[in-house]
């Protein structure tokens, strides 16, 4: 995707609160409201700055008390507000799960379109940092494999801005799953990648339109979030022994860019998928049945990495053998080529 | 209040008949003209109709899973209610929800088959109306089962800490399916519960819809003048099962005998009489109750079932764009 010229670099979180500030100035309707959002800025600076600009009664700190405060962001929402409500770490959903999808997912639906829910979900995602198994995880197949809510996962600054306005906009449900690793955070340094030029201008990018990353005929990486950055890390590795990856970021789960998958494979003939979630019934096994379906005879060779069915372990050692990294994914893409 | 008690009866008593066509002889749930299940509110329609008094349409209502009362309290489309309870196209909701799940927005009603879950909602609503400045109210009805539920609690302490202009009504009818109160708790008098969270809280002993509409006046008032929310918690009763095709075989004779001889309709006609409006009167409001009803009915059965094409439209479906709700179909009475 061609972006702006412009030299000025911001961290994801800074990003997204750029955008999310740009929507509370063009419409009073669009309020925040979450755990630590106000005076904290959010725990992954997710709302950074905004209590200053907006006040209390546009950006709340609630209870810990997600059924109330979320089930609340429903009922704003199917009134014709737009709330942001933040859910802070997705591990969390277990105690408000049934207003994310009896509730916010389903209302729609159930009313046969008569009411909308508007609403972001922003949530915090991923490991890498050794917190262990109630604050580690990634759950993008929760959320992608019950209908009713859109699910965007941005890995770069750009995105993460261009992604955030779309969702304001979006008349349906969103999860917004961000990436602690990515936000730039003073204490949890992100990866080089993240990190990128934005313009200063409020733009959109459409849900649904996977980004190739890094272009490459050999084999086609096809993940997003943190691992983006790892594929691309491993991409550069494979480059120095001949073997082009291509790089797919598919941006949105929900809905899902089979179409640039398809085409990419259609062109490599090799598929590595690379999930931070956990392995069985994910995103890893959705993404190769769809390419399967469509172009069976192009594929070559497959391989999945994903975490394998374990709680996410504590110990650094643990955690990194069962979070996809940049050799194995590597690794992956070499036994494709062979 | 009487009318909608009346019709509310009367609405309930022939959704009963119609449920049980084609059910028998051996009970089958999924038969019939009214598929699923069915929660019938009869007994509890004086909680509904002294609160609703109280209401505009721009107020909102989340009721529960036994909501027909509330629902037609809150004025909510009765043709296009009955469409949606036998799962016609031209229903509330073109046949997605039923009977548990009507939405209504010309009327800001809803409600929920969850249990308590219909309270963060009503807690939403009630933050956009204080952000936009207006003077409404939300009113979350739930049963007395479901005061135990996170969900409720945690509603009640949002609302409050925020002052929000809520108003929570508890009908207790004294089962939760098949469990009865005293099993579940130790407090008899649910709006105890109340000032739990330093906001008023009241209970009406006896299903006197004249005693719940002066309690709910000063509950919504207070909630409109913009100082806060309240409890309000209404004995009611329960006449029959916890859903049709319930056997209650849990439930003492005597409990079913003592909920169905205290009828919160006759006691209200009993009122009625006592302060001179004539048996004519209450007659021909019956009439046009009963009028109503029918015509509903009469109208729903002749809707035309979804097709089955309908089936992905009204959700966001990979890669395609969800239909817009100005295409609902037209119908109804009003």
């Amino acid at each position: 995707m061609a972006q702006a010229a412009t030299e000025r670099e911001l961290t994801m979180s800074r990003a997204m609160v750029e955008a999310v500030a740009s929507e509370m100035r063009d419409g009073d309707e669009v309020f925040v409201m979450g755990e630590d959002v106000a005076d904290y800025g959010g725990i992954f600076d997710s709302t950074q700055g905004l209590l200053a600009e907006f006040g209390r009664d546009r950006v709340m700190d609630v209870p810990i008390s997600e059924t109330a405060f979320i089930g609340a962001a429903v009922g704003a929402a199917q009134q014709g507000m737009r709330p942001i409500a933040e859910l802070m770490f997705v591990d969390f959903f277990g105690v408000c799960m049934d207003q994310i999808y009896n509730q916010m997912a389903k209302n729609t639906y159930m009313s046969g379109g008569a009411v909308n829910v508007p609403m972001v979900l922003t949530t915090a995602v991923g490991g890498t940092y050794n917190d262990a198994a109630q604050h580690s995880q990634t759950l993008y197949g929760t959320f992608a494999h019950l209908p009713g809510m859109k699910v965007v996962v941005p890995s770069t600054a750009y995105d993460a801005k261009g992604l955030m306005h779309s969702a304001i906009r979006d008349d349906d449900p969103v999860v917004y799953m961000f990436h602690k690793r990515l936000m730039g955070l003073g204490w949890m340094p992100a990866p080089e990648g993240p990190k990128t030029p934005v313009p200063e201008e409020a733009y959109t990018i459409p849900f649904g339109e996977a980004d190739v990353k890094r272009e490459g005929s050999d084999a086609t990486v096809v993940t997003l979030g943190l691992h983006v950055h790892r594929a691309l890390e491993a991409a550069e590795t494979l480059a120095e022994e001949g073997v082009e990856a291509e790089v797919v970021d598919l941006r949105t789960l929900v809905p899902m860019d089979t179409e640039t998958v398809v085409e990419s494979v259609r062109k490599t003939g090799r598929l590595v998928v690379v999930d931070e979630d956990y392995r069985s019934f994910g995103l890893t096994g959705e993404v190769v049945t769809r390419v399967a379906e469509r172009a069976l005879d192009d594929l070559e060779a497959v391989r999945r990495l994903a975490v394998p069915d374990v709680p996410i372990p504590y110990a650094r050692p643990l955690e990194e053998a069962v979070n996809p990294d940049t050799g194995a994914i590597a690794e992956a893409v070499r036994e494709t080529v062979e | 209040m009487y009318e909608w008690m009346v019709t509310a009866r009367h609405y309930e008593e022939r959704l009963q008949e119609e449920y049980l066509e084609g059910k028998q002889p051996a009970f089958d749930i999924s038969a019939g003209p009214i598929p699923g299940e069915l929660h019938l509110a009869a007994g509890h329609e004086a909680a509904a109709a002294g609160v609703c008094a109280h209401l505009r349409d721009d107020d909102v209502v989340t009721a529960t899973h036994r909501p027909h009362h509330v629902a037609i309290a809150k004025g909510v489309d009765l043709k296009r209610m009955t469409a949606e309870i036998f799962g016609r196209r031209t229903g509330l909701c073109k046949g997605k929800g039923g009977h548990m799940h009507l939405f209504d927005p010309d009327v800001n009603f809803a409600c929920s088959g969850i249990i308590a879950e219909g309270c963060p909602p009503a807690v939403g609503a009630a933050m956009a109306a204080k952000k936009r400045n207006t003077d409404g109210v939300a009113v979350s009805f739930v049963g007395e089962g479901a005061i135990d539920q996170g969900g409720f609690l945690e509603s009640l302490n949002l609302a409050a800490v925020h002052d929000l202009p809520v108003v929570f009504v508890i009908e207790d009818n004294d089962w939760a399916i098949s469990m009865p109160k005293e099993r579940v708790t130790d407090v008899s008098d649910g709006s105890q519960r109340a000032a739990g969270f330093d906001m008023p809280g009241v209970r009406i002993d006896y299903d006197d819809a004249v005693a719940v509409f002066e309690a709910a006046e000063e509950a919504v008032m207070r909630a409109r003048a913009g100082n806060g929310p309240s409890l309000v918690e209404v004995q009611v009763h329960r006449r029959m099962g916890h859903f049709m095709g319930d056997a209650e075989a849990y439930r003492p004779e005597d409990d079913v005998e003592r909920h169905q001889r205290l009828d919160s309709v006759e006691r209200l006609a009993d009122d009625l009489r006592s302060s001179d409006v004539s048996d004519e009167e209450l007659a021909a409001i019956r009439e046009r109750a009963h009028e109503r009803v029918e015509e509903a009915i009469a109208w729903a059965k002749d809707q035309p079932e979804p097709d089955p094409a309908e089936v992905t439209e009204d959700v966001f479906v990979d890669g395609g764009q969800r239909p817009r709700a100005a295409d609902a179909p037209a119908g109804g009475d009003d």
